[in-house]
């Protein structure tokens, strides 16, 4: 029905909009519209001042089109509010079913209870949950109001100025005006800013959490405008894109009165709910408002999602229907054959006719009692059960939200949990995907290490200086002498500028003065201010480069007096020069100052002085005053962006002489600047990224500093040199498929166009110029610089190359050409950028790479240690390098050194190149070691996976998800290196829909978001990246360590409650249903029930609703103590173990014994005697309520006072509302009428002895078997109670012996759960590189890794390692070991087995592909790679290689025949070599258990 | 987080921490006693429950066993009458039988019960109208089809409960030495006080006859409700105490109801002494029909109830079964103490 609202709703529009279009046309020619919907094809919006005639205002229908800026999240209005929210409620098949059942009781024939009081629990879910949702959107509501009616000012046409208006006020085509740190009330386009370059920053942390200013332009044309902006001379019309939520697009034009035509791009338009920040007036004209605000369209509201018990319980009470239907089918065909017995004629005086006077016949009856006993029975689908689980789950979110351990203290922020109702899901997570930086390490960079031209920096006493920070330096005494020690060590570095002595001592000074809190807050004001902790800025430089800095700088101030060209500098140093000069400028950083900090932290006082930021901006940037001073060089300026325009005819007009000129300016101002600097304070750098940020402080470091930034202009201190202005001609943004970033600046020494790339190694080595034309030299330094670079990777550090390129003015004029068009181009802007910006990326020049540590974050290995004791396997996606991924994970003890680590990756790859046969062979390699291991069963086997983004994007292939899979569930690890958001989530996806498994999806980042909303449970890391993986999560955690107790105890926690509440809810509907299932038996099927209907219907309300509650939410089976001490604890969630089916089945049976005894005790008891049946049912009513709770109280863990004392309150209820119920009044409860039943039974000694005998009897079974199963067979999480209350020491024995049972059993678990089909399908040829890992390994093998990784042509020569030698030498060395023998011959075995049967279908194929080969020239590389010291794999792959060489030369096995037939000519003279290689360090691989073999 | 909450300015910049208290109700550190459902725990649970209910058994047994009680069927032994009351055409001729038997020792109260009468049906249950029956006159949906005859004529008592009233009159007859005495019996004092006086109570009027006035006897019945005890006012109409008996209706099929009480005067001070006594009964009530069988049961009554045993055998083996248990489980929890074997399994 919605459906076709929907569209009968967008019919209307539609026809509304045609209707538009015509009058639009129209009101063209007046000029009268204020706006209009453009047709639904064009896909466009117009927008025109408001203030042009505003007698046009009664087009109404034209108006309500867009939508105002009111803001209204209700869902409700006073009158919608009932039908809206029962509408929806009734969208739950539950209520619609209670509801079917209480307006059954109107029905005569059929009803059972009074039909208004049925009605009452039904009433009082649905009034529970209205209520509920009255009250959610009241506070909605309360905070529309507020935003509604904040203030902002629009230019009113009457009063020709500004005024003060609402918010909800302002429409669309308004001109608004804003002031500094004002919020910006609807997505503005900007046209006028008090910045004399037109620029606005504003912060969006509130639209997504990133703290950085952003910079914002005045459209172009409104730039140049010499008056102040006149909003009433404002004719122009504005097409733009309908709304969307993209907010990192906007795309449009703006049509002059003149027709000229401008572009709009989204650098033009402020969004609201940003805030305008350092920029002192801005105005604008209201382009999207209200709900079609960029903002308000990304605003999704809370995500709803089904937790797994939630679907296992649905299915339950599937069950629960079909028991119903059952029990209601027999009732009605006994009932039917009573009737039938008695005959057509000889009615019994006891079987009423109907109000007519004519008896039913049997079917009639039967079918009347089928209807009356499903209502008699409904109790048995439990009404409650889906308010109780809402209760419970909300209450169990506030006591996570609660848990003192989930707070961050350093970032003030706890767990947030946003959606409400998967909190046991967290019980059940079977694999964790997370993220790497920023998740698992702090994404606080901090330059470590860096190469320039090929020589490396090590910078030891900077990493000796982290050394000492990462201790803890809580202890406030202690950091003076520390600080102490770092001033003197500076000056120890005897090339020390007094600046960085001066930074030292401030931190001292801090640290000192600060008291313990102060400095605690200081931190915490550092985090928020900026990405730069002190620990980051401050960098101690290394002498040598430090020196060579100097020396450069030297020798420019002394060409610059002499007027010498740059060429004259030495390239090395050069080089230098250029470096700094890249890192400086090579970014997006915005500079501010340090004593108007960050504004985020002025957040909160709106008022906070504005003129001082200004102020500050105007001091710290000498560069800018200088090019206000001088003529020459804003003329320059103003020609540079003519240029823009025009092309590139004046491109040669600056004079060297005036770049000198202003060289001398800037140099003056810039020492000023210096000698003001410390006395004011510093500057604070704020960059989009991290590294961004760490590379400018470390170029700070060498006293290249950057200064100020302006659009098109960066200013550069540098020693003796000053100021430099660098003319920013184009700034290419960073984007995760280039993976690089680029300036295009004018060198104001050389007055060259010099491009300066930063970017991820991987890409710019492959752009580096390809003729060298510095010969040999600069080969060396790159293959130098790209050892360095692995270094560092092997270190964990992050790479990024720097590269610069010198451009012709030619060159530059014919790529800016296209440039332009590119930026003016309004339909396919973005891609045309990406290409224009490929164009002048290339033929660069390396400058030298930096390596920058990501830390780990407090506590991850221990985290990652426990949960994967926990028994999930933990995924790391990270879009990182794999070597440093891969460094990572070893830090963080994802891979562990005695792990076999499998690596697949795969070097360009043109067509259908598989790891199909790559993972068969893995597949029967690690079936044979599973074998081998099981028969000896001594040694575990752990496997490790890694692979890259472009390896996996082959393995995400339908006809591999499986096979990928299949090797990927049993690896211990899987680390997936650089890929993409898209194959993060699709790799989620994957095991989450293959393998049925929970997933839980952590991430910090943008990139993260896919992921964290494809998962079960996502959460995300509220750090340093933004808000969107918080928005996108389910829970939002500080820390990553947080996630330990989240799963292990809250989890566990909030997964056994509910699930022992879920599995008690259903026993008791079922116990208590069954008791008058029991008593048709007694009344001819007649449907009448012994419990009187009030209790019947409100049993389940009141009396025994509570104390389950209470042990949902607050019931600890284990203590967490224990749970974090035993993660082995939490398989218990993951394995269901709480609730599996059979347990529904076994607490339905209890039920019914239960039933039984509570109903024939009695039944017994009172046999043949004169009771009556409320005298008779209130004892069953009684003993049922006691049964329910005792056996609660059985399957309660922890009884503390609340739950006593409610078990206590209940009973006494119970026996209160039966006194006073059964003394009100003796009519008022027709057709029952327990008129003093209670009192008179409460006298009577056989109530007392049926009341304590039943319940007794009912309870023994389940008390006994968990009497037995707690002693006998006690479950893990049953010892785990047990541990508890043993003595910490015993505790700790416990588990050490704990463990390493544990240990052995995962190993036959991996070896039972290992199944193996062996592929079919064709296989392609590849080959295998089975290599050892570096870490234990020789300097030799390590250098030779280097080497492979430098060029595909060392590739050929070294890895074509011939694997007949390695493993022959690998064989000889293990001969002697007569353990290993035993070994060998097992696994050869199979993997001969495997092989063979690959064998096969490899020979076809063989032969293309090595025609592929030449074409592809050994770029084509798999690698299989092996830890080295229980290299099993690599064993038995030698083992299996050589036999085959030995033995059965011309049958070819997979490895053999790639071998074959790709080095045919090769294999002979490699062999030979590496046969020399090898020879010559047998000792190292002996002694490391290490080899390192190859197969191609 | 709504943006648009986080639009707002927050005062001061000295916020209160966002840390959570450290309170044990918010931590989730309640005290509470965790119980280990261990053997060693509950052996004293089971050995104490066993004791107990066996006390409890013993002393129900012995007290149910002191209940003196005899049955008489009488459904048979009347056969013609049985077969008389067949034909419900002659439900207004009288019919007399007389049942004898011998007894030895005094009982005192006299129950009719009833076989496979289904006063538990529901729509049995729900057929009267408990307002009328307090002497109001109010709408009788309830009752339908027993609530007024086809010209209007509204019944009274309403409903099919009332309709069905146990209609045979019993009378006990001492045989003492050849003369045939009426033992005396109680008619009133046998309901509920709550019923008497409070759930039941005949229309205001002057008299009894005008206050059901304009109201028809239900079908089945002999005589209107305002003729049910003509000797006793008190006992007349609804209040009558046969009528409120059987107006409460059973829980089950096979139920007996209080009939009448012994009235110890003269020879039957000390209870009925021991011979031979006659029933003399009016039979009136069909069973027949519905294959029932009618009882009348003398009785004594003890504090823990009637005759029946069951109770007390009950808490015997459930006693017993506990205490076994507890055995079983001690055998189990001594052989496993030798061993040590926590975390034995893993």
């Amino acid at each position: 029905q919605t459906g076709i609202f929907q569209s009968l709703l967008v019919r209307t529009t539609q026809q509304q909009g045609n209707r538009k279009i015509h009058r639009g046309e129209r009101a063209l020619q007046h000029t009268t519209a204020r706006a209009c919907a453009g047709k639904k094809e064009s896909k466009t919006r117009l927008v025109r001042s408001s203030l042009l005639l505003p007698e046009a205002e009664p087009e109404k229908s034209k108006r309500t089109v867009l939508a105002c800026n009111r803001l209204k999240t209700t869902k409700y209005t006073a009158l919608s509010f009932l039908p809206k929210n029962l509408f929806e409620q009734f969208h739950r098949l539950a209520n619609v079913y209670f509801v079917f059942i209480a307006l059954l009781n109107f029905v005569p024939a059929v009803n059972a209870f009074q039909p208004e009081l049925a009605l009452a629990p039904v009433l009082f879910i649905l009034a529970v949950t209205a209520i509920k949702d009255l009250w959610e959107d009241y506070s909605r509501y309360r905070s529309d109001q507020e935003i509604n009616h904040m203030e902002c000012l629009v230019y009113s046409r009457n009063e020709k100025k500004y005024i003060s208006r609402y918010w909800k006020e302002v429409k669309v085509g308004d001109f608004v005006q804003l002031r500094c740190n004002e919020i910006i009330p609807a997505d503005i386009l900007l046209l006028s800013s008090s910045d004399p370059d037109g620029l606005c920053h504003i912060e969006t942390a509130n639209l997504d959490g990133e703290t950085n200013l952003k910079q914002r332009q005045v459209v172009r044309r409104f730039l140049e405008l010499d008056s102040e902006f006149d909003p009433l001379k404002f004719t122009s019309v504005i097409e733009c894109e309908k709304p969307n939520n993209d907010l990192s697009r906007f795309r449009g034009y703006i049509i002059h009165k003149s027709g000229k035509k401008d572009g709009l791009f989204k650098e033009n338009l402020l969004l609201r709910g940003c805030t305008i920040r350092n920029t002192e007036e801005v105005a604008g004209i209201v382009i999207y408002a209200g709900h079609e605000t960029k903002a308000l369209l990304n605003n999704n509201g809370p995500r709803y999602k089904r937790s797994k018990l939630e679907r296992q319980m649905n299915a339950d009470v599937l069950w629960c229907v079909l028991i119903l239907l059952i029990m209601c089918l027999f009732s009605a065909i006994g009932h039917g054959l009573w009737v039938w017995q008695y005959g057509e004629k000889k009615k019994p005086i006891f079987d009423v006719p109907g109000p007519d006077g004519k008896y039913l016949s049997p079917v009639l009856a039967s079918v009347y009692l089928f209807l009356t006993v499903i209502i008699v029975f409904q109790v048995l689908i439990p009404i409650s059960l889906y308010v109780s689980i809402e209760i419970v789950k909300i209450c169990q979110v506030y006591f996570i939200h609660q848990d003192k351990d989930l707070y961050d203290e350093e970032t003030d922020s706890q767990l947030q949990c946003r959606a409400l109702n998967i909190t046991e899901d967290l019980g059940q997570v079977q694999f964790i995907f997370s993220d790497k930086t920023g998740t698992l390490t702090e994404n606080k960079m901090v330059f470590r290490r860096c190469t320039v031209s090929g020589i490396e920096y090590s910078h030891d006493d900077n990493a000796k200086r982290l050394a000492m920070y990462q201790e803890p330096d809580s202890e406030e005494e202690e950091a003076a002498p520390k600080a102490g020690t770092l001033s003197q060590r500076d000056s120890i570095c005897s090339h020390q500028s007094i600046k960085v002595i001066h930074r030292s001592q401030s931190t001292k000074t801090h640290r000192r003065t600060g008291s313990r809190a102060e400095a605690k807050r200081a931190s915490i004001l550092s985090k928020h201010t900026a990405f730069s902790s002190p620990m980051e800025k401050d960098i101690t430089p290394d002498p040598r480069l430090l020196e060579k800095v100097n020396e450069c700088a030297k020798h420019l101030e002394v060409m610059r007096s002499h007027e010498q060209p740059l060429s004259h500098l030495s390239p090395e140093l050069c080089d230098v020069f250029d470096f700094f000069i890249a890192l400086t400028i090579c970014n997006t950083v915005v500079v501010t100052a340090p004593n108007q900090p960050r504004q985020k932290v002025n957040r909160f006082e709106l008022k906070s002085p504005v003129k001082t930021i200004e102020d500050f901006i105007r001091r710290f940037t000498p560069s800018r005053l200088t090019a206000g001073s001088n003529s020459s060089s804003s003329s320059s300026l103003a020609t540079s962006k003519s240029m823009h325009r025009f092309g590139l005819s004046t491109l040669s007009s600056t004079s060297t002489d005036s770049t000198l000129l202003k060289l001398e300016e800037n140099s003056q101002q810039g020492r000023t600047a210096v000698g003001g600097t410390p006395e004011e304070g510093e500057l604070r750098y704020e960059a989009e990224s991290p590294d961004e940020a760490a590379l400018v402080y470390a170029a700070r470091a060498y006293n290249c500093s950057l200064v100020g930034r302006l659009s098109d202009q960066v200013s550069v201190e540098l020693p003796h040199l000053g100021t430099l202005s660098f003319e920013v001609l184009h700034t290419l943004g960073f984007d995760s498929i280039r993976k690089r970033m680029s300036v295009v600046v004018r060198h104001p020494l050389t007055d060259e166009i010099n491009v300066y790339t930063k970017g991820a190694d991987s890409v710019v080595m492959d752009l580096l110029l390809p003729y060298d034309p510095r010969g040999k030299h600069q080969k060396k330094i790159r293959s130098k610089t790209q050892n360095y670079l692995n270094l560092y990777a092997v270190d964990g550090l992050r790479t990024l190359c720097i590269a610069k390129r010198v451009l012709s003015k030619e060159e530059y004029g014919c790529w800016l050409k296209t440039h332009l068009e590119a930026e003016s181009s309004i339909e396919n802007r973005e891609e045309l950028l990406f290409q224009s910006a490929l164009r002048i990326e290339k033929n660069l020049h390396l400058l030298g790479a930096t390596g920058i540590e990501d830390r780990l974050q407090d506590g991850v290995p221990e985290t990652i240690a426990s949960l994967r004791k926990a028994g999930l396997q933990i995924w790391v996606l990270t879009g990182d390098k794999q070597e440093t991924a891969v460094n990572i994970a070893y830090a963080c003890k994802l891979l562990d050194h005695d792990e076999e680590i499998i690596t697949l990756n795969t070097f360009s790859n043109p067509s259908e190149l598989l790891i199909f046969p790559v993972l068969n062979l893995l597949q029967a390699v690690t079936k044979s070691l599973l074998i081998r291991s099981n028969t000896q069963g001594t040694r575990l086997i752990v496997l490790g996976l890694v692979i890259d983004g472009r390896t996996l994007a082959y393995a995400l292939e339908p006809a591999l998800e499986d096979k990928f899979l299949a090797l990927a569930k049993r690896c211990r690890s899987v680390l997936c290196c650089r890929s993409t958001p898209l194959q993060k989530s699709m790799v989620v996806k994957l095991v989450r829909d293959k393998l049925k498994a929970m997933t839980l999806a952590i991430g910090d980042g943008a990139n993260d978001v896919s992921m964290i909303q494809v998962a079960d449970v996502g959460v995300g890391i509220s750090g340093q990246e933004g808000m969107q993986a918080v928005m996108a999560s389910d829970f939002a955690i500080p820390r990553f360590r947080h996630l330990e107790k989240l799963l292990l105890v809250h989890g566990h926690w909030c997964y056994s409650r509910l699930a022992n509440m879920v599995l008690y809810f259903f026993y008791k509907n079922a116990m208590f249903v069954a008791l008058l299932f029991w008593y048709q038996f007694y009344c001819g099927f007649s449907g009448s029930s012994m419990i009187d209907q009030w209790y019947l219907i409100f049993f389940n309300l009141f009396f025994s609703s509570l104390p389950q509650l209470i042990t949902g939410v607050l019931d600890k089976d284990v203590p967490a103590e224990v749970l974090i001490a035993v993660p082995q604890l939490y398989k218990s969630g993951q394995n269901m173990e709480e609730y599996q089916p059979h347990m529904f089945w076994m607490n339905m049976i209890d039920a019914m014994y239960q039933s039984l005894v509570c109903f024939f005790i009695p039944y017994f008891t009172y046999y043949d005697s004169e009771v009556d049946i409320f005298s008779w049912g209130t004892p069953i009513t009684t003993i049922a309520l006691f049964t329910i709770i005792l056996h609660l109280a059985i399957e309660t863990k922890t009884w503390h006072i609340l739950f006593l004392a409610d078990i206590y309150k209940n009973i006494i209820l119970f026996f209160f509302v039966a006194l006073v119920y059964n003394a009100s009044c003796p009519v008022c409860h027709p057709p029952s009428n327990p008129y003093w039943t209670m009192e008179r039974l409460m006298g009577d000694p056989v109530f007392y002895f049926t009341c304590i005998i039943s319940p007794v009897v009912a309870l023994l079974p389940r008390f006994l078997y968990r009497t037995l199963q707690g002693t006998l067979f006690p479950t893990q999480l049953q010892l785990g109670r047990q541990l508890s209350k043993l003595s910490p020491e015993t505790r700790t024995q416990l588990l050490t012996e704990l463990n390493v049972k544990e240990t052995i059993r995962q190993t036959q678990l991996l070896a039972d759960s290992f199944s193996l089909s062996l592929g079919s399908n064709a296989s392609h040829c590849y080959r295998a590189k089975n290599q050892s890992t570096p870490l234990p390994a020789s300097p030799q093998t390590r250098e030779s890794l280097f080497r492979e990784h430098t060029k595909a042509e060392h590739k050929t020569d070294q890895t074509a390692a011939a694997s007949p030698q390695g493993a022959v030498l690998y064989e000889e060395n293990k001969l002697p070991s007569s353990a290993g023998s035993l070994e060998r011959s097992v696994g050869f075995h199979d993997v001969r087995c495997g092989t063979s049967e690959v064998e096969s279908l490899s020979v076809g194929t063989t032969l293309p592909w090595s025609s592929a080969v030449d074409q592809e020239d050994f770029s084509l590389l798999k690698w299989i790679t092996s830890t080295p010291l229980f290299s099993h794999i690599g064993t038995v792959l030698q083992v299996s290689s050589s036999s085959l060489q030995n033995e059965t030369r011309d049958s070819i096995c997979v490895l053999g025949s790639s071998l074959h037939v790709d080095f045919k000519g090769l294999k002979e003279e490699s062999s030979n070599c590496l046969q020399d290689k090898m020879k010559g360090t047998p000792t190292d691989h002996c002694k490391n258990e290490n080899s390192e073999t190859t197969f191609l | 987080m709504k943006n648009k909450t986080s639009f707002l300015p927050k005062e001061g910049e000295a916020q209160p921490s966002r840390c959570p208290d450290n309170s044990a109700f918010k931590q989730q550190r309640l005290p509470a006693w965790k119980p280990q459902l261990t053997i060693a725990s509950v052996l004293s649970c089971f050995f104490l429950t066993g004791a107990f209910c066996i006390t409890v058994g013993v002393c129900l047994v012995l007290s149910a066993n002191s209940v003196r009680e005899i049955q008489i069927d009488y459904s048979d032994k009347c056969s013609d009458c049985s077969k008389l009351r067949e034909n419900s055409s002659n439900w207004n001729k009288e019919c007399q039988c007389s049942v004898n038997f011998t007894l030895k020792e005094g009982d005192i109260f006299m129950y009719y019960g009833l076989q496979n009468f289904y006063q538990n049906h529901r729509r049995y249950v729900m057929s009267r109208s408990d307002a009328q029956l307090l002497g109001r006159n109010v709408n009788r949906s309830y009752c339908a089809p027993f609530s007024t005859y086809r010209n209007g004529t509204p019944m009274a008592p309403c409903g099919a409960i009332a309709n069905s009233i146990f209609n045979d009159t019993i009378d006990l007859f001492y045989n003492h030495n050849s003369s045939v005495i009426q033992v005396p019996l109680l008619k009133t004092g046998n309901s509920w006080w709550t019923d008497k006086n409070v759930k039941f109570r005949n229309p205001d009027s002057y008299n009894l006859s005008s206050a059901f006035a304009g109201t028809a006897r239900p079908p089945y019945w002999q005589k209107a409700v305002y003729l049910l005890d003509e000797e006793d006012e008190r006992n007349n109409g609804y209040v009558n105490d046969d009528f409120i008996i059987w107006m409460r209706v059973s829980a089950f099929a096979t139920f007996r109801n209080l009939y009448r009480r012994l009235r110890r005067v003269r020879h039957f001070a000390e209870g009925l002494p021991a011979g031979n006594y006659t029933f003399h009964i009016s039979y009136n009530f069909p069973v027949a029909r519905f294959k029932g069988r009618k009882h009348v049961i003398l009785s004594t009554v003890v504090w823990s109830g009637g005759s029946n045993p069951f109770l007390g055998i009950a808490y015997l083996v459930s006693g017993s079964a506990a205490t076994l248990t507890g055995f079983v489980i001690t055998g189990i929890h001594l052989k496993l103490r030798k061993k040590k074997t926590y975390f034995q399994k893993q």
